[in-house]
């Protein structure tokens, strides 16, 4: 049973959007720091840092996670995916992301990291949501610049040509 | 906001996690799937010595079924059971309440129900159920019906030293019905007032939560007539408060025509 000292800061591994990295943090270091100030991965967005606006969510191992409200610690061994893991290759975008763009889904584009990382690890388990359940999947998100008209529409137009994709 | 500084331990078996928490005492508090604690550990309303995490304890990670009961080990996220292919009527009605699908998959069942917060639907599940919460220390186990366990704004009747192992609730049985409703600001939000019913031959028990400072169940009668009065009586024993998110007086429309709602709705699917 290891027990980990509040004063020193300890090795800690994962993968991040498939990459093994490492780095050194206190039991008391929330992931999204982890991410920004160790790792440099400034995708994931800190907003209110009580879980509550949706804008530093990640993905661990698959599942959905409010990184203010997990510490680098629990995510030891575990396999994250954040924005930066979105795009296919440098300079395209995934599908989901085309769509953001095509329906001006973002403005400022504070909230659209985590949004992004709810909507793709959603439209995954359920590519057939309609939009009642995408509504529900963003009343986990805060944006203050869309209205979210557009956000939805995305999602619709994404989840169709992803159907599409998969049954090319 | 960032937590004030803690220990960690990720305990391996229940011994492990029982052993640390009587040789800390209230300077220890469990981590599961931190959902609850997280947000008190930023703004620093908690700052506990050391921080258990059970989540590597493959055997709380269990929702076993039998016939009579389903036990709910404390390590069991809310998305895992709600991904069940069948579920108790009420709590799959619930869950979905619960936060938000980013919160729910990786909060735990237990987890909610140790943090009691007034306006949490799990609690009042529980409470309108009649299930248990089964308690471990290092000395002993012991078994707290849902009833007596919920003692106040976030109080229960868990001492220092134990944590929750799990929970347990009645399987549905023939000739109930249940039904659940909640009022918020948005869906996700905390309850401005929640119900759970469960309606049977001779009555239909119906808890109320976000009213009082913890969830609050009454037997009503069967009698659709009696309901007006019995709710009017119910609301106002609930000691309902002003706050930023509602009147008191409110709060009391809200059981009246709510608790009348789902009572309906309860009977009606009595099977």
């Amino acid at each position: 049973m290891p027990r980990l000292s509040a004063t020193q800061r300890h090795s800690i591994r994962f993968t991040l959007n498939g990459t093994p990295v490492q780095g050194e943090a206190e039991p008391r270091m929330l992931l999204t720091d982890f991410l920004r100030h160790v790792l440099g991965a400034t995708g994931t967005h800190v907003g209110c840092e009580h879980g509550v606006c949706g804008a530093c969510t990640v993905q661990v191992d698959g599942a959905l996670a409010r990184a203010c409200l997990t510490l680098a610690v629990q995510v030891q061994g575990c396999e994250i995916r954040t924005v930066e893991g979105l795009a296919p290759a440098p300079g395209r975008l995934s599908i989901l992301q085309e769509a953001f763009r095509r329906h001006h889904a973002l403005q400022c584009g504070f909230c659209t990291a985590g949004i992004l990382m709810s909507l793709d690890a959603f439209l995954r388990a359920q590519p057939d949501a309609d939009e009642a359940a995408l509504r529900d999947l963003l009343s986990g998100h805060l944006c203050r610049c869309t209205g979210y008209a557009p956000i939805i529409a995305a999602a619709l137009d994404a989840a169709a040509r992803l159907r599409e994709t998969a049954h090319a | 906001m960032k937590p004030a500084k803690f220990d960690y331990v990720q305990a391996e078996a229940l011994d492990e996690a029982l052993a640390t928490l009587r040789a800390e005492g209230e300077g220890a508090r469990i981590i599961a799937g931190g959902q609850s604690l997280l947000p008190m550990l930023n703004m620093r309303l908690a700052r506990p010595a050391v921080l258990v995490d059970i989540m590597h304890i493959a055997a709380l990670a269990e929702a076993t079924a039998t016939t009579e009961t389903l036990r709910i080990g404390a390590a069991v996220r809310q998305a895992a059971l709600l991904a069940r292919p069948s579920l108790h009527p009420l709590l799959a009605a619930a869950l979905p309440w619960v936060g938000h699908a980013q919160t729910r998959s990786r909060g735990t069942l237990c987890g909610s129900v140790a943090h009691a917060d007034p306006s949490a639907e799990i609690p009042l599940v529980l409470l309108a159920l009649q299930g248990e919460i089964l308690l471990r220390s290092a000395r002993r186990a012991r078994r707290v019906a849902a009833t007596d366990f919920f003692t106040g704004m976030m109080q229960t009747a868990r001492h220092e030293d134990e944590m929750i192992e799990a929970i347990t609730i009645p399987q549905p049985r023939t000739g109930e019905g249940y039904a659940f409703r909640e009022v918020g600001r948005r869906h996700g939000d905390f309850a401005i007032v929640a119900c759970a019913a469960a309606a049977h031959a001779t009555g239909v028990r119906l808890a109320i939560g976000g009213v009082a400072d913890h969830p609050a169940a009454r037997e009503l009668p069967a009698d659709s007539a009696q309901w007006d009065d019995a709710l009017d009586a119910f609301a106002h024993a609930l000691d309902a408060r002003d706050d930023l998110h509602a009147t008191a007086t409110y709060r009391r429309q809200l059981v009246r025509k709510l608790g009348r709602q789902v009572m309906q709705e309860a009977a009606a699917c009595r099977a």
